[in-house]
């Protein structure tokens, strides 16, 4: 083909099987990943239609949304939850599929171990039936989130039948501040096109400030995708990305390494390419973000005040809703506002760099004594990386304890979730409504500004704690 | 799974004119620990039909009588957040068969075409007069028309025409669902991906 591609053209177009005219294409999907809450029902779907799994090594399973994140040596208390993961190791072992439950290796959030494994690799399509499957689009794969019966039909065929997803280009160049990270330049982005903004679009992130960013950190902004309602998100593969993921399990060796590596350099948008929609950013323009209502667009910069009602374009009823929900007034200022608990994890920022970052901050100082703080490291190979590095024993000085891996308070399926009316920092990607627990209240931010709210018990700017200048 | 077919409905429906109603609203995370779908609609929007004691809202939508019908009407952004098909599952389970807002989310778009609730997206003045109507008279009634593709108001006659992909209307008009389609394509897609690269 002659003419000019963009990343997302050139990954999807190999994998059309067939295009149904004046319908959706038939996409083939290469990696599969299962978790307990979204696929029961697919699988007995598969077994009422009796069918097979189609690719079973294509499939990989792992237990992360209900999951406790202490004592997960002893039997799992809630009945409910320990029924789903028991149906999911059945459906696993019946079909052939490689399980990684509670006390595996292997075991940890669906989003942090596919890339840990090799498992997610550039040029590949990857689903999962949760939203945040965006995150691979971090190695230039096209990954995204589907429902239930979505699973049952890539289960049974190792296809979707989705129609093309318009494409978007945010661009954003200049160098970030010291202590803006990843989270806070997926959560500017958000605030600026809101959480519908991206809908019916793929969206690549291109400009130096991507390019600098680290693969954790790339995870973490296709992570966020989903929140302004993009399909997914993306990343042109480059040196860095091949270096994360050479030598890992499931990566090619060898020869295939070497044929792989020839198709993965031709993984980026031609020069001429277009797009439906382009967006440019100034990164120089981004500070610590977090968010004061109930939808992850509601953010601001952390100097900021809450905006007014009369700024806003529409949707006044439902802002003030939200307000009222979190107990907070327009205009007022985030900085100085106490909170209870602080939660670092998720598949948004459990992984090693977001440890790294959080003891960068608490290193020498001691946790506040009113906040709890679930520090939930996304994998038990992140969990190692924690113990190996010495930011246990930061986090133990300062008054930190370490919980087990998992979900855990992101979506509160397990038994870590925030009390009604109370107040958490929170690493995870979602401040909705009962969210962390029915009337917890949720800031989202980054793993810095969750650690200095950690150590002061309140909304902290990190750059005071971390003596740099602020704006 | 195969659900019921869709072709006219004709409705008074329920209003929820609330912006960006996220799924975990629609149904909270903590009752996602079903193995078989079933039992869904008890909880729907459960932190917003009741409190914590189980009492019902009164001021909730769902818990005031007046308001019934196989319609939901909701705001801009319906649908947001994650991909728990929980969601559209909790509608369908309620009663619910179409589900009418100015702009969807798109896996709860896919979710509700893939089970047989039908997302009907309109203008935005449109769905301002939905809500007028509704609240002018409770039980005004729509017309979802999914042949022609017409929504109506039926006491003003007011029409407007809604997109819907061709394929996917002939699955919703037969009950239909892709799981059939693409089994039929299996040594296709086999050949398919033996000429993979990865």
């Amino acid at each position: 083909m002659s003419e000019q591609r963009t990343l997302f053209d050139k990954v999807w177009d190999a994998h059309v099987v067939r295009s149904i005219s004046k319908g959706p294409d038939v996409l083939f999907i290469d990696r599969h990943l299962v978790h307990e809450v979204t696929s029961p029902v697919a699988f007995l779907g598969l077994k009422n239609r009796g069918a097979k799994v189609l690719y079973p090594e294509r499939t990989f399973a792992t237990a992360d949304h209900n999951t406790p994140t202490i004592n997960q040596h002893l039997p799992v208390k809630d009945p409910l939850s320990a029924n789903q993961l028991k149906a999911l190791e059945e459906n696993a072992r019946e079909h052939g599929i490689p399980y990684w439950g509670l006390g595996h290796q292997k075991n940890g959030i669906v989003h942090v171990i596919g890339p840990e494994n090799g498992i997610t690799l550039p040029g590949v399509t990857v689903v999962c039936g949760d939203s945040h499957t965006s995150t691979h689009g971090a190695f230039g794969a096209i990954a995204f989130g589907i429902g239930t019966s979505e699973v049952e039909m890539v289960l049974s065929t190792q296809c979707i039948m989705q129609p093309k997803p318009r494409k978007m280009r945010i661009t954003i160049d200049g160098s970030l501040s010291r202590a803006v990270t990843p989270k806070d330049v997926a959560l500017y982005i958000i605030s600026q096109l809101s959480t519908s903004g991206a809908t019916g679009y793929f969206v690549e992130y291109a400009g130096e400030v991507f390019r600098n960013m680290s693969m954790e950190g790339r995870m973490t902004v296709c992570n966020l995708s989903i929140e302004m309602g993009a399909r997914g998100g993306m990343i042109a593969p480059d040196e860095k990305t091949f270096s994360y993921i050479k030598g890992r399990e499931y990566t090619p060796k060898g020869e295939e390494w070497e044929k792989a590596m020839e198709y993965w350099k031709t993984l980026y948008s031609d020069s001429d390419a277009q797009f439906d929609k382009e967006i440019v950013f100034d990164g120089s323009a981004i500070e610590p973000m977090i968010t004061y209502g109930t939808n992850p667009g509601m953010g601001i910069g952390i100097s900021l005040g809450i905006p007014t009602a009369e700024s806003l374009d529409g949707g006044v009823a439902t802002y003030r809703k939200s307000l009222e929900y979190m107990d907070f007034k327009e205009g007022d200022a985030m900085l100085g506002k106490k909170i209870d608990f602080v939660f670092l994890g998720s598949c948004t920022n459990g992984r090693i760099e977001d440890f790294r970052a959080f003891a960068e901050v608490v290193k020498g100082r001691k946790k506040a004594d009113h906040v709890t703080a679930w520090l939930v490291p996304g994998s038990h190979r992140v969990e190692e990386a924690i113990e190996k590095e010495g930011i246990l024993d930061i986090l133990h000085e300062a008054g930190f304890e370490l919980r087990e891996p998992g979900c855990s308070a992101c979506l509160a399926m397990n038994d870590d979730k925030i009390p009604a009316g109370k107040y958490a920092v929170s690493t995870s990607n979602r401040n909705f409504e009962g969210r962390q627990g029915p009337g917890a209240r949720t800031l989202l931010a980054s793993p810095l500004v969750a650690a200095a709210a950690a150590v002061t018990g309140k909304v902290t700017d990190p750059r005071v704690l971390m003596e740099l200048e602020t704006a | 799974m195969a659900y019921d077919k869709f072709k006219v409905l004709k409705s008074s429906a329920v209003p929820l004119p609330i912006e960006n109603v996220d799924t975990d609203q629609i149904i909270p995370a903590r009752f996602l620990k079903a193995t078989e779908r079933k039992g869904f609609g008890d909880n729907l929007f459960r932190d917003w039909r009741y409190y914590p004691d189980n009492r019902p809202k009164e001021h909730f939508v769902l818990n005031n009588p007046i308001y019934s019908g196989k319609i939901l009407v909701g705001g801009k952004n319906f649908g947001s957040g994650s991909s728990r098909e929980h969601a559209a599952w909790a509608i369908y389970d309620y009663g619910f068969r179409c589900v009418v807002s100015s702009f969807f989310a798109d896996i709860f778009r896919n979710n509700c075409l893939n089970i047989g609730v039908l997302p009907v997206q309109v203008s935005p003045p449109f769905l301002q007069r939905i809500f007028e109507e509704i609240e002018k008279n409770p039980k005004a009634e729509l017309t979802i028309d999914l042949p022609s593709q017409t929504i109506t108001i039926e006491a003003t006659s007011e029409k407007e025409e809604f997109d819907i992909n061709p394929y996917k209307k002939e699955n919703m008009l037969n009950g239909y669902d892709d799981i059939d389609y693409l089994l039929n394509m299996k040594e296709e897609i086999e050949d398919f991906a033996g000429g993979l690269p990865l």
